[in-house]
């Protein structure tokens, strides 16, 4: 199996996040930044638990300046072959998948994995962009996925249940819990990553034609309400005429 | 006491599965000095140890036992020689990285740092640097995979500060040495497979010996009874005519100089392990002191704990600068013994400190093991005196800056 892995940077998880004084964009300031969970954890991995069983190569792309390096190796030490970064701001989901879709269009994967969604921005939309551009198969949210003979047996996640697919490739896969476990790399695994080969190309041009306006945190959390056990009748009232949930 | 849902006590195995929210503090942005490769190495051994170590360190130091099933997984990540070439079962990397796993693993536990100093600074150097081929080729792959655990005895119980006074000994019997003495305070020796051994040779010299579990006339009980590096085993070492062939004899070492060598490895990995020890207790009581409320605002707002929690990090700030250029100094081939000494000395005293203040900080919480500070407070006693005591290490750089020796 050929295996394209998107990859993206994302605040770790711990990040307090903020905005501009102007809620036009993320305040970056002091944020740590992490490979996007579920790229790492379930998308990369299971590409390279097809490539152990079947034989194959797996590529890793990114799209982001040369900072994300960091994040590349650290796919490059869990056990891709090799990666390429596309050399440009990630601006928008649109530009983003124009990019991937672009290159892997040239090299003729058999499946191109990602994460369900980005822990950040939450579009899951790369997948779906990048399906229509190559004019393949989108499997979104897979939470199991066997090769049997030339065919793709895929479960998928869908409310209140579980809904098999089979599908031949070529195809993009999104990858939700359940799909892989998570590899730490080793240090071995960390030292080979450096000899691995990481090249970098320049972006095709790609307008998104819908641009995000402003952002804005949730209301802060109120005060909580102490209500005592014995009293079920305030518990019920609060409910239902303050909080308006039943 | 912390209660659970239904309102008993809760256990030790249940408080101990807490969650691990440890957050990295880089105040004067020395990740900027790392390579990719130190970041990578750091956050890898972090995850595993948030994974492996955290959920069941609590629990394993309050029965005073030994994890065992976490050499195979100290293996696995590489933390058993990292700097050692990889075709001998090492990592291949420098030294700076060596010192992040170590700062990593410690932030963790010291007992389970310790694990991995011994066998790879004090078992696999040795048999690196002074080992024949064929004992390499024979030792170093497998101690590197786990298969095999070691540990090293120099110590004895009338010789500690002053391990050249060593009453072990080996005789010439032909092809073999005759082996007789014993080793105390030795860390993993219960378990070890082999033991790399230094006794004094009937020229005067000391020798390094790998003697191997099953030898006879060679045994290692366990010391009990520690209330420091509860989750790491101790043991003695007793040799009664042990027969260790010659092939045993590492060949390219003889004096001081062995042993030595190998604790300066193992003295450089702990003044970056302190510093893990010290940014856990930091972490814990920053977090604690900011959720905490009296007086009708978090604790964190007043003074004398914010006095605390600054000279915390100021500390630890220092520290981390130390090693980071102590680091730079070994990969260069530079960093001299007694270097190595001042920071082993200033790092592992800074996170004593550290430990106690975070353990006022934390209140009565502090003494129990809801919070990772008492233990880590306990397991520094230790970390003081072993590799070299607090004072030792104080008039080896006395030595050092006057050319004067007060040891003797």
């Amino acid at each position: 199996m050929k295996s394209l892995v998107c990859v993206s940077k994302t605040p770790d998880t711990t990040t307090k996040i903020a905005f501009t004084d102007d809620g036009k964009a993320f305040n970056t300031q002091g944020v740590q930044y992490i490979m996007n969970p579920y790229d790492e954890w379930y998308a990369l991995v299971r590409a390279l638990e097809l490539k152990e069983a079947r034989g194959g190569t797996v590529t890793l792309i990114n799209v982001g300046p040369a900072e994300n390096d960091t994040i590349i190796r650290k796919g490059l030490a869990i056990g891709a072959d090799e990666a390429v970064r596309v050399d440009a701001e990630p601006k928008s989901a649109f530009f983003v998948a124009r990019q991937i879709a672009h290159y892997a269009r040239e090299q003729d994967y058999d499946l191109v994995f990602l994460g369900k969604e980005t822990i950040d921005y939450n579009g899951s939309e790369v997948g779906a962009m990048v399906a229509e551009m190559l004019g393949v198969p989108f499997l979104s949210y897979a939470s199991h996925m066997e090769m049997e003979g030339d065919t793709a047996v895929v479960s998928r996640d869908i409310e209140g249940g579980t809904e098999t697919v089979e599908v031949k490739p070529p195809f993009v896969i999104s990858a939700a819990k359940g799909l892989a476990e998570q590899r730490i790399p080793n240090m071995r695994g960390i030292m080979m990553a450096k000899r691995k080969p990481l090249n970098v190309i320049e972006p095709v041009e790609a307008e998104d034609p819908a641009v995000a306006v402003h952002y804005e945190l949730p209301p802060e959390k109120g005060d909580v309400k102490l209500i005592d056990p014995e009293n079920m009748d305030e518990l019920v009232r609060l409910l239902h005429e303050e909080a308006k949930v039943i | 006491m912390h209660k659970n849902a239904n309102g008993s006590t809760a256990t030790a195995s249940e408080v101990s599965s807490r969650e691990d929210r440890f957050q990295h503090h880089d105040y004067y942005l020395l990740d900027d000095l790392l390579e990719s490769d130190h970041l990578l190495a750091r956050e890898s051994v972090r995850a595993w140890v948030k994974r492996e170590v955290s959920p069941i360190i609590e629990d394993y130091a309050n029965r005073a036992e030994c994890p065992t099933h976490l050499f195979r997984g100290l293996a696995e990540i590489g933390a058993f020689g990292p700097s050692l070439p990889a075709e001998y079962g090492g990592g291949g990397m420098d030294e700076i990285a060596y010192g992040v796993i170590m700062q990593e693993l410690e932030r963790g536990d010291s007992g389970i740092r310790s694990m991995a100093s011994v066998q790879g600074s004090l078992v696999m150097y040795p048999i690196f640097a002074f080992g024949s081929e064929a004992q390499k080729k024979k030792y170093l792959p497998k101690l590197g995979s786990g298969e095999l655990i070691g540990c090293f005895g120099l110590t004895e119980p009338d010789h500690g500060s002053n391990p050249s006074g060593m009453a072990t000994h080996i005789v010439d019997d032909g092809d073999a040495y005759i082996l007789n003495g014993s080793k105390m305070w030795i860390t993993n020796s219960p378990l070890a497979d082999l033991a790399v051994v230094w006794a004094r040779a009937e020229d005067g010299k000391v020798r390094g010996l790998i003697v191997e579990k099953d030898m006879k006339g060679f045994s290692a009980p366990e010391i009990k009874g520690k209330w420091s590096l509860r989750a790491s085993i101790t043991g003695e070492l007793v040799f009664e005519d042990v027969r260790v062939p010659k092939a045993n004899l590492l060949p390219e070492v003889k004096g001081m100089r062995g042993p030595l060598s190998c604790l300066n490895k193992a003295r450089y990995g702990i003044a970056w392990g302190a510093v893990g020890a010290a940014l856990d207790c930091y972490d814990s009581a920053l977090r604690y002191a900011q959720e905490r409320t009296q007086f009708g605002k978090p604790i964190a707002q007043f003074q004398l704990q914010q006095k605390k929690l600054a000279e915390m990090i100021t500390e630890i700030t220092k520290a981390q600068l130390l090693v980071w250029r102590l680091g730079s100094l070994a990969n260069a081939g530079k960093a001299t013994p007694a270097q190595i000494s001042m920071a082993k000395r200033n790092n592992v005293h800074m996170a004593l400190q550290v430990a106690r203040e975070a353990r006022q900080i934390h209140g009565g919480m502090g003494i129990t093991n809801e919070y990772p500070v008492m233990r880590h407070l306990m397991n520094l006693e230790t970390v003081l005196t072993y590799e070299g005591t607090h004072d030792i290490h104080l008039l080896i750089t006395g030595l050092d800056i006057t050319g004067l020796n007060a040891f003797v």
